[in-house]
């Protein structure tokens, strides 16, 4: 359904974002994880056509959705897909909705572009899709204001935005940083429902790696900018290859949470003006040698699986 | 829930304007001289002085001068000119007109032309354009009103011809003021909106609303210019007074009738009744002004609606 290849992105003379791939089928969840900066939300932003809102511009590579490639779409033709077949769900609920305008109107907008539909029929559709989220009295909440709603019921209110249009694809960005633990839970089991009764492509972002282990089917592991490894959800967790990806995996038990961000890893997450020479990870990581200090990994790839590390093979070798 | 507010907001004047009304009757006693002298014929007795001093109540107690002048006021009875000897709300009646249509015409001015300008430098943002508009800005925020006005009569009318040099005969006497109260106006409501509009930009919401499919232009009139407009208002609410205060100036260097030229005129004779309703006019358009600026915004915004009723 959404296949992104080789994807570089670029502010200026910077580039924050090389050699991100992944691909995602109607029906799947693919996670993609990494700390903060390595790159997920401008991934997202990249796929929604919304790059030039920040004043980045992709530099290379292929966003093939629907057997078209985004990167030359015209924003015309980008706009029938935002919000139509393409939806966003983005990280901060508090501050997602207009705060100036009524909760109704908000989310009537999509039927109303993407369905053709006139103001009474986008308003029963937005009743309708509330309500199969579970959302109580609809009505009632059409008529309020996103400042007299929790968090968990504004980010209801955006993933409603977000399906109103029925669309094929489902980018959510760190849906449930902002939320009470609880509330975490049920907006992914929703997101986890969603994704089979409707037959959705979710395209879920996090930095939860426990989150991935129930709800994922494929991960992409991002670092500095770049894809280090992906794979089925299965393989990356029984057999991680790439050491940065170990080092998520083995942070799991120890109880991580949002605040508790993977400071199991020493060292600190390079900054776009500082990425290390070589493989991004080798100042951090316990398995470098010299070649990785100099030289980048290329991607081994093995089944469906792929990891860009020096030694990956060395590691298959020693879970074996 | 627009109207509670409002009526709120209401109840609220009344103990400013009782401060306001103190303040403007003291300001009047503060000022050194008194009307009385310029009523005097030369060589009048000091018996003569102290029967006018007491025909017009000023020998009395101040309280109660005050409260004698409050109540006449609740019952729109402005009293007496002392100096121009007809009754203060005639003058007043014949001099408002003027400075609200100069005043209102300045105001429309400003804000539309304002808001348009800050509008177009934050949506096509140009580095030429930036450069003109920051010196624009700059200009208008820092050159006096008065002096303006010297400049625009010299050009425009003296020299070029093309309007009157003072007067209020007709629409083309009204041109220049409109210019100079406004200019500064224009300046500040550009600036504000710009400033408003590039920080709504940024906001978080605007993301998810491209997210949508809207266009930029929807995003832009629907969602961006509201929440630019929320400090457009304050500001404009607060330029009310501004403008009245700068129409008291324009309108004596123009040699217009209205408010201002009559408070000018009235304070060199230490005409207090009339003074003290010129003052009394001024202040009550400056809280008006307040209000209609709140009740403005609380009706834009919910949240601000609910925190205050
Ligand atoms: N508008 C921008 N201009 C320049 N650089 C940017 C911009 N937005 C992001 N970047 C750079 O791109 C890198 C990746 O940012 P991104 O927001 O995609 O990270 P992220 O993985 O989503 O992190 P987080 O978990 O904090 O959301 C960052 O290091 C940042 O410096
Ligand atoms: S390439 Fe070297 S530094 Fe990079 S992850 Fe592999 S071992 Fe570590
Ligand atoms: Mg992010």
């Amino acid at each position: 359904m959404l296949s992104v290849r080789d994807l570089g992105v670029a502010f200026g003379a910077v580039e924050p974002l090389s050699g991100v791939s992944f691909s995602v089928d109607k029906g799947e969840t693919i996670g993609i994880v990494g700390e903060s900066g390595s790159g997920k939300s401008l991934t997202a932003m990249s796929v929604m056509g919304l790059l030039p809102l920040i004043g980045g511009r992709i530099t290379g590579g292929r966003i093939v959705f629907d057997g078209q490639d985004l990167t030359s779409l015209p924003e015309r033709a980008y706009r029938k897909l935002r919000g139509g077949r393409i939806g966003l769900i983005t990280q901060n609920p508090m501050t997602s909705l207009d705060p100036l305008q009524k909760i109704g109107p908000q989310v009537d907008d999509v039927a109303r572009l993407h369905l053709g539909m006139n103001a009474n029929e986008a308003r029963a559709r937005t009743e309708e899709i509330l309500g199969t989220l579970r959302i109580p009295e609809p009505a009632l909440i059409c008529d309020r204001y996103p400042h007299q709603m929790s968090g968990g019921m504004k980010q209801r209110i955006v993933i409603a935005m977000a399906l109103a249009a029925d669309p094929d694809v489902l980018i959510a960005d760190e849906p449930t940083t902002a939320l009470d633990v609880t509330v975490q839970a049920q907006i992914i089991r929703l997101l986890d429902d969603l994704v089979k009764q409707r037959d959705l492509a979710l395209v879920l972002i996090t930095h939860d790696m426990s989150v991935v282990a129930q709800t994922c089917d494929k991960v992409v592991v991002m670092y500095a900018g770049r894809a280090v490894e992906y794979g089925p959800v299965e393989t990356i967790f029984d057999r991680p290859r790439h050491p940065y990806t170990q080092a998520l995996i083995a942070c799991i038990p120890r109880g991580l949470d949002d605040t508790a961000r993977l400071t199991g890893i020493e060292g600190t997450v390079p900054t776009v003006i500082n990425y290390p020479k070589g493989c991004p990870f080798h100042p951090r990581c316990t398995r470098a040698e010299a070649i990785c200090a100099t030289d980048p990994p290329d991607f081994s790839v093995e089944g469906d699986s792929a990891a860009a590390c020096h030694f990956a093979e060395v590691a298959d070798a020693q879970s074996a | 829930m627009i109207l509670r507010y409002t009526f709120l907001r209401l109840l609220m004047l009344i103990p400013v304007s009782f401060s306001i009304s103190v303040v403007i009757f003291m300001i009047v006693y503060l000022l050194p001289g008194d009307p009385i002298d310029n009523l005097l014929r030369v060589g009048s007795s000091p018996e003569d002085r102290a029967e006018l001093v007491a025909q017009y109540g000023l020998d009395r107690n101040l309280v109660v001068q005050y409260f004698v002048w409050i109540g006449n006021m609740f019952q729109g009875e402005f009293g007496q000119a002392i100096v121009l000897r007809r009754p203060v709300a005639d003058l007043v009646a014949q001099n408002l007109p003027y400075s609200l249509t100069l005043g209102g015409l300045a105001f429309l001015f400003s804000s539309t032309v304002g808001m348009t300008l800050g509008t177009i430098s934050a949506v096509v943002r140009h580095p030429v354009l930036d450069r003109f508009m920051r010196g624009f800005i700059l200009l208008g925020s820092t050159v006096p009103g008065f002096w303006l006005a010297l400049l625009l009569i010299l050009f425009f009318s003296v020299n070029l011809g093309w309007f009157p040099v003072s007067g209020a005969g007709g629409w083309t006497s009204l041109v220049l003021p409109v210019l100079t109260i406004g200019f500064g106006g224009v300046a500040l409501v550009a600036r504000v909106t710009r400033v408003a509009l590039l920080d709504a930009q940024r906001e978080d919401f605007v993301t998810l609303l491209h997210a949508k499919g809207l266009s930029s232009g929807t995003i832009l009139f629907r969602h961006l210019m509201p929440h630019a407009l929320l400090p457009v208002v304050t500001i404009l609410a607060l330029r009310i007074g501004w403008i009245l205060g700068g129409a008291v100036t324009v309108e004596f260097v123009f040699g217009r009738p209205g408010l201002g030229s009559l408070l000018i005129r009235a304070l060199g004779q230490r005409d207090y009744p009339v003074v003290q309703a010129c003052l009394l006019m001024l202040a009550l358009a400056v809280m008006l002004g307040t209000l209609i600026g709140d009740v403005a915004q609380a009706s834009m915004d919910p949240r601000i609606r609910e925190k205050k009723s």
